[in-house]
């Protein structure tokens, strides 16, 4: 019965969590204590499971002492209303262990999730409670992962624990109608813990809780749930294929290497194949969405064995399907890259011209680097310089600021035509 | 986004200091605990170091074979960082709503000490491809 606690149980705990949780909520009718003592018991096990070894049955273990911990902590609150009798009769209302569906809480999953992702909750409060109560991770790791300190990531979750209670969210599926709302907040939550996660992997940050790895773990559990969705089908995808490019987008030095400069070689073969069928099978289900088409522009560039392979007329109709949906700036910059690459850099400059009057993008780094690029491909090397200048001076991002002067080297040292 | 927002002050001004009361310089530090306590409790807060007196400040090159060359002491009204906090908000507005509310700490008798704090934003190693 006993097994040694390697990281195969690592992920059996952060597997379990969920289950675990829902149990005790259909238990105890509270969300926020019963997510405590499931916190206590998985830090409990990862204490007891590497010393005595894997109990037979894990996750009766865990509800078993999960359950413990709430009617402790309802006995010394009954106790400290000096009201005796209550334990008995609040214990008493409780359902018997016999009745509690420890079955394979598959639902419980999907209900969590859409607690977790409440649109009451602040993003940063949704993303840490959904990282611990789904995700069945410490605190300690999620704060490390976010380089906050405990207490700090603590009162997130806890601030994100009153704001469900608050709400009245109760502990079942959203109905039909809510669904789909209810949903897309969600996948938003999972699309900023991936993207969080998405950070050069090399120095300091090697120890840390991969939080991409995370985010695809929490997609796919959600996938399971809702199979037939094409809308999370199309975000696992996307997932997946940007994934596949983690190795080969960061040098030895922490630098960015670009889509087209990266060596093709070190892209994952499995997230490909995978997100490429996720995809196809996504598209095939009717409706559209963002990250549908978001996922099929990445399948596209996964399919190019080479840069110059680019099915680029396939993109460019991606990115105006995409930018017609979307109305989101970052898009229609790259929209205008796609159209450059197909009809040539005056047409994707033009493009731009149209989004210097788009407030969101005022001083936004972004629509420098892609004007200074489109320039460099148009010949005109002094305006390149200018706005690769410009785009370093107003990014927030380290490896993008390096990669951004490095250009402006790169084209000063070059004879000017 | 995170933000280290830096205060800083001369030698001079950190002399000023000496002339407070004992009742002056604890509600001040207490003041400074309380909104650090709050940061904590919004979620917002990551760090926050004082640092040892511009007196004891040099600046330090490298010289030959990389022997340091230390260079101090500096004229009185040259500025420091004296200490920082760095937080974790959601928006720069919010970042300068917290800098003026350690800005606004109580001085002699109580009235508010208005230091300067720097506020940068600390860069993210995140990318886009």
């Amino acid at each position: 019965m006993c097994e040694p606690l390697h990281s195969v149980s690592e992920h059996l705990l952060r597997d379990l969590a969920p289950q675990v949780l829902g149990a005790v909520i259909r238990r105890f009718h509270d969300f926020a204590d019963a997510e405590d003592a499931v916190q206590e018991a998985l830090i409990a096990a990862s204490v007891q499971w590497p010393r005595e070894g894997v109990p037979g049955n894990p996750r009766g273990w865990l509800y078993q002492v999960a359950c413990r911990r709430m009617t402790d902590q309802i006995r010394s609150e009954s106790a400290r209303r000096r009201r005796e009798t209550t334990v008995a009769e609040e214990l008493e209302r409780l359902a018997p262990v016999s009745e509690i569906d420890t079955g394979l809480g598959q639902d419980d999953t999907l209900i969590l999730l859409f607690m977790c992702c409440h649109p009451a909750l602040s993003q940063p409060s949704a993303i840490a409670l959904t990282l611990r109560a789904v995700g069945g991770l410490t605190t300690a790791e999620i704060a490390n992962a976010f380089l906050v300190p405990e207490a700090t990531m603590a009162q997130r979750i806890s601030r994100a624990k009153q704001s469900i209670k608050a709400s009245g969210a109760p502990f079942r599926l959203p109905t039909d109608q809510e669904q789909t709302q209810r949903l897309s907040a969600v996948l938003h939550v999972l699309y900023l813990i991936f993207n969080e996660g998405y950070v050069a992997s090399v120095g300091p940050q090697v120890q840390r809780l991969e939080l991409s790895g995370e985010a695809i773990r929490l997609t796919r559990a959600l996938h399971s749930g809702l199979p037939g969705n094409a809308e999370v089908g199309g975000l696992l995808a996307l997932m997946l294929l940007t994934n596949a490019r983690r190795k080969a987008r960061t040098g030895p030095n922490e630098e960015m290497i670009p889509l087209d400069k990266q060596d093709r070689s070190l892209w994952d073969q499995s997230e490909i194949s995978e997100g490429i069928a996720l995809i196809t099978a996504a598209l095939s289900k009717g409706s559209i969405s963002a990250y549908q088409l978001q996922a099929a522009i990445a399948a596209v560039h996964a399919e190019a064995a080479r840069v110059e392979d680019t099915d680029w007329p396939q993109i460019l109709t991606l990115y105006e399907l995409l930018k017609r949906m979307s109305g989101n700036p970052m898009v229609a910059l790259n929209h205008a890259v796609a159209a450059a690459m197909v009809k040539g850099p005056v047409a994707g400059l033009k493009l731009l011209q149209e989004l210097d009057q788009d407030e969101r993008l005022a001083g936004h780094h972004r629509l420098d680097a892609v004007r200074a690029y489109l320039m460099e491909m148009s010949g005109d090397l002094t305006g390149a310089i200018v706005h690769y200048r410009l785009a370093a001076e107003r990014t927030t991002s380290l490896p993008e600021q390096n990669y951004l002067l490095t250009q402006v080297a790169r084209l000063s040292e070059r004879p000017i035509p | 986004m995170k933000y280290i927002l830096l205060m800083t002050g001369t030698k001079a001004g950190v002399d000023t200091y000496k002339a407070w009361s004992e009742k002056d310089v604890q509600n001040h530090f207490a003041y400074l605990t309380s909104v650090r306590n709050d940061l904590t409790k919004s979620g917002e807060f990551v760090a926050t170091e004082g640092l040892a007196m511009p007196h004891q400040a040099k600046v330090v090159r490298a010289g030959k074979d990389n022997t340091p060359i230390t260079d101090g002491v500096f004229p009185e009204a040259k500025e420091f960082v004296l200490g920082y906090w760095i937080v974790d908000v959601d928006s720069a507005e919010r970042a300068y709503e917290i800098a003026a509310r350690f800005s606004s700490g109580p001085g002699p008798g109580g009235t508010q000490v208005n230091l300067p704090i720097e506020v940068r934003q600390i860069m993210t190693r995140a990318t886009a491809e």
